[in-house]
């Protein structure tokens, strides 16, 4: 077991996937040759030829729109949108046909399309490369919504996006692609669509997903050391839609108090679904409100005001404090 | 003879559409061989530095014009490289080299009239400097403490656009508006190679042809879309896609500022009379990586660019000032003198440029004021203010952020 970077991790679960199921593809721009930009198909043009790891013309809607058709066909594409930004021209056919299609042909037509997106912002980048669009696509029905956060999720939970029969948008965060982990292959992860506990505690929820989650597990670590001694419990959420609430609301009713972060606007983004329905669930145990921890309601700042817009370990402990406030 | 009589006017007629038309389906290797660009590329000025003519596009300039020419070419590129510089010494956090682009951008720029708007990708810093735009302004994008550091009206320059192809509507629909105000005006619409794939840019095609727009779709192929070459996008001749649209496509040496200058102006000429869009096909290439966070040597031979080293734009411009006896050793000393003062002032204004205040994130989102941006700002505001007045100011401030926004 060596450690390995989140970005080897998804590149080693998609070299898994291809060699399980000989219907799997790889397209997108630059996922040949050059292995795409962050490298994370690198090499799997050289071992499993162009005919399967295709790179593709200049136009997400073609890639997205050509996935189908040969989904339709009885294929496996995984597409890579080279960056969040850049995932809009693809719009159309990801949320008319891709998601709607299963349902159109009663149940006929399964469309086993992963889309991989690297999100987030964080690396200094200009504008369009930085972006946190899991919203607009959790709130479509019928696609389903993953983003993992550490290299042994990305590893397991890309080759179970695969090997779904529904479509996957499968969120990797682009700052943490060089983070490592040691990652034991043979392991048996969780459900794709399950959110697990990465750091248990009493005192208030912190729920979180993606780039987010070192971020929580940080504030967590500050919290316990400070003079409060405050006890967090961190909950990776790994799956946007469907969420799994069992474990978010068994923790709220114990703790009371939650704060949910993410990088994205906080103005109708994932921490308002999950404070609504925590809040109808929970109600008579909650001590504070459900708080938010986000973006605010800009477009994503120039790169030299990322680190003033981005929730850090401060913004959280902040909204902790004032949960304890109530 | 200008665009109009060769290219426009007559269905199927023209050399260009004629020579097409008679043509069978081309072999992939005629793109393929990103080094050849074949007989029908328009050339005013030989890599070697010698003078040639064109039956379509006469060109009539005056030794000043010749020198400046290439003086903007050499400033040019040297900004270029100043901005590849900083990047290297952490000032900027990417930059997009137009290295041995410099003649295709120059070329088209000055033959634009100042009521004429150009809509940029992101490398069009050739053109910006002839529209007007200090280049230091370019730079404060690719340093990060702006996402545009110019208004677009004061030198009619676009935005620069990161999203591929998206600008060529823009263009597009600015031509619209020019042709109902019936001014004399015209747009031209940069993008690459890659990006003639995108949906967006064949839509720009198909309005601008049918509502007859004034706008000039300048395609500079560079031969590269980050790793992926020419035929990754196409089967036949960039230029060539134009005729399925129905309007004239032309292949000009992207290398040569003087055809580039004659064929822009001609289509831009084109425009303004009335005759609708024309696609120019600057054929060149990318001399430097994709950008300073790529890497080519994964992807392309050392070899294609030695090849490409012998069309440099900038050597050949020289060879003919030289050898026409239109400029001597003072003019060129003089050409450095100015490049070296250019690169200074955007060296030390790049390394001055101070960072944007926090606050400022939240400026100019919404032309009218909305309630929740205010209250946004405001919170922001409180809670940043926590950290200058110590422990006290800190406690103040978690009220002031509830909502955690
Ligand atoms: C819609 C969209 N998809 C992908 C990208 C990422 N990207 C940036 S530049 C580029 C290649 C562009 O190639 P080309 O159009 O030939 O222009 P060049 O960079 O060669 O000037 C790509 C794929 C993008 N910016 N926008
Ligand atoms: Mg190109």
């Amino acid at each position: 077991m060596a450690p390995t970077t989140l970005a080897k991790a998804v590149n080693m679960g998609l070299r898994k996937a291809m060699e399980s199921d000989p219907k799997v593809l790889v397209m997108g721009e630059d996922v040949g040759k050059l292995g795409g930009v962050f490298r994370v198909t690198d090499g799997l043009q050289k071992d499993f030829g162009e005919a399967r790891v295709i790179d593709t013309p200049l136009a997400e809607s073609g890639i997205v729109g050509t996935a189908i058709g040969l989904a339709l066909r009885g294929y496996r594409p995984v597409c890579e949108i080279q960056f969040d930004g850049f995932v809009y021209p693809a719009y159309d056919q990801i949320v008319s046909q891709l998601a709607k299609m299963h349902y159109r042909s009663q149940g006929t037509t399964p469309l086993p399309v992963t889309i991989r997106i690297p999100f987030g912002g964080g690396i200094g980048a200009v504008e369009h490369h930085s972006e946190s669009p899991e919203a607009y696509f959790a709130h479509t029905a019928g696609l389903k919504v993953v983003a993992c956060s550490n290299p042994v999720d990305a590893y397991f939970m890309i080759r179970q996006a695969v090997v779904a029969d529904d479509p996957v948008i499968f969120f990797e965060p682009k700052r943490r692609y060089w983070e490592k982990a040691e990652l034991d292959e043979s392991a048996t992860p969780p459900p794709l669509h399950s959110a697990t506990v990465v750091r248990p505690g009493d005192d208030l929820t912190v729920l979180a997903y993606g780039p987010m989650v070192r971020t929580a597990l940080e504030a967590a670590a500050a919290a316990a050391a400070a003079d409060e001694g405050r006890s967090l419990e961190v909950i990776d959420l790994r799956t946007l839609s469907p969420l799994d609430l069992v474990p978010v609301l068994e923790s709220v009713r114990r703790t009371g108090r939650c704060v949910v972060v993410h990088e994205a606007p906080v103005f109708l983004g994932m921490g308002s679904e999950l404070a609504a329905r925590i809040t109808e669930a929970c109600f008579y145990s909650l001590e504070a409100p459900v708080l938010r921890v986000g973006g605010f309601d800009t477009p994503y700042p120039p790169s030299r005001l990322e680190e003033a817009y981005l929730p850090d370990l401060d913004r959280v402990l902040d909204a902790v404090d004032h949960a304890f406030a109530f | 003879m200008s665009v109009a009589s060769s290219l426009g006017g007559q269905a199927g007629g023209g050399e260009v559409a004629g020579g097409l038309m008679g043509r069978a389906a081309p072999e992939t290797s005629s793109v393929a061989t990103s080094t050849t660009a074949g007989p029908e590329l328009v050339q005013l000025l030989t890599p070697e530095g010698e003078r040639v003519s064109h039956p379509d596009y006469a060109l009539d300039l005056t030794a000043e014009d010749y020198r400046s020419l290439y003086r903007d070419l050499v400033l040019v590129r040297r900004v270029d490289v100043e901005a590849t510089a900083l990047q290297r010494q952490g000032e900027l956090g990417i930059w997009a080299a137009l290295l041995g682009q410099e003649a295709a951008q120059v070329g088209s720029g000055r033959a634009l009239l100042p009521g004429d708007y150009a809509f940029p990708t992101y490398r069009e810093h050739g053109v910006a400097y002839c529209k007007g735009v200090d280049p230091l302004k370019l730079l404060g994008l690719f340093r990060g403490v702006s996402h545009a550091g110019w208004d677009p009206h004061d030198h009619n320059f676009g935005l620069y656009t990161i999203v591929i192809g998206s600008q060529t509507l823009h263009a597009t629909g600015y031509a619209m508006g020019i042709q109902k105000d019936g001014t004399e005006d015209a747009v031209i619409a940069y993008f690459g190679d890659g990006a003639t794939s995108q949906g967006d840019v064949n839509e720009a095609f198909v309005f601008a042809t049918v509502f007859n727009a004034p706008v000039v779709f300048f395609c500079q192929n560079n031969q590269w879309a980050i790793s992926e070459p020419l035929e990754r996008q196409t089967r036949i001749p960039l230029y060539q896609r134009a005729r399925g649209f129905g309007f004239p496509g032309v292949r000009v040496d992207g290398n040569d500022v003087l055809a580039v200058l004659a064929v822009t102006r001609a289509a831009l000429r084109n425009a303004r009379e009335g005759n609708g869009p024309t696609f120019i096909e600057a054929f060149t290439y990318r001399m430097g990586a994709h950008t300073t966070s790529d890497d080519p040597t994964r992807y392309r031979l050392a070899s294609d660019l030695e090849t490409w080293k012998l069309k440099d734009p900038l050597e050949r411009m020289k060879a003919y000032l030289v050898r026409s006896g239109m400029a001597d050793a003072a003019f060129f000393a003089g050409v450095e003198v100015d490049a070296d003062a250019l690169a200074a002032h955007v060296r030390k204004g790049c390394i001055e440029m101070p960072d944007p205040d926090p606050l400022s994130i939240f400026d100019g989102v919404y032309a009218e004021p909305t309630a929740l941006l205010a209250e946004e700002r405001a919170r922001f505001a409180a809670y940043l203010s926590s950290f200058a007045d110590g422990p006290q100011a800190d406690a103040d401030s978690a009220a002031a952020t509830a909502g955690g926004r």
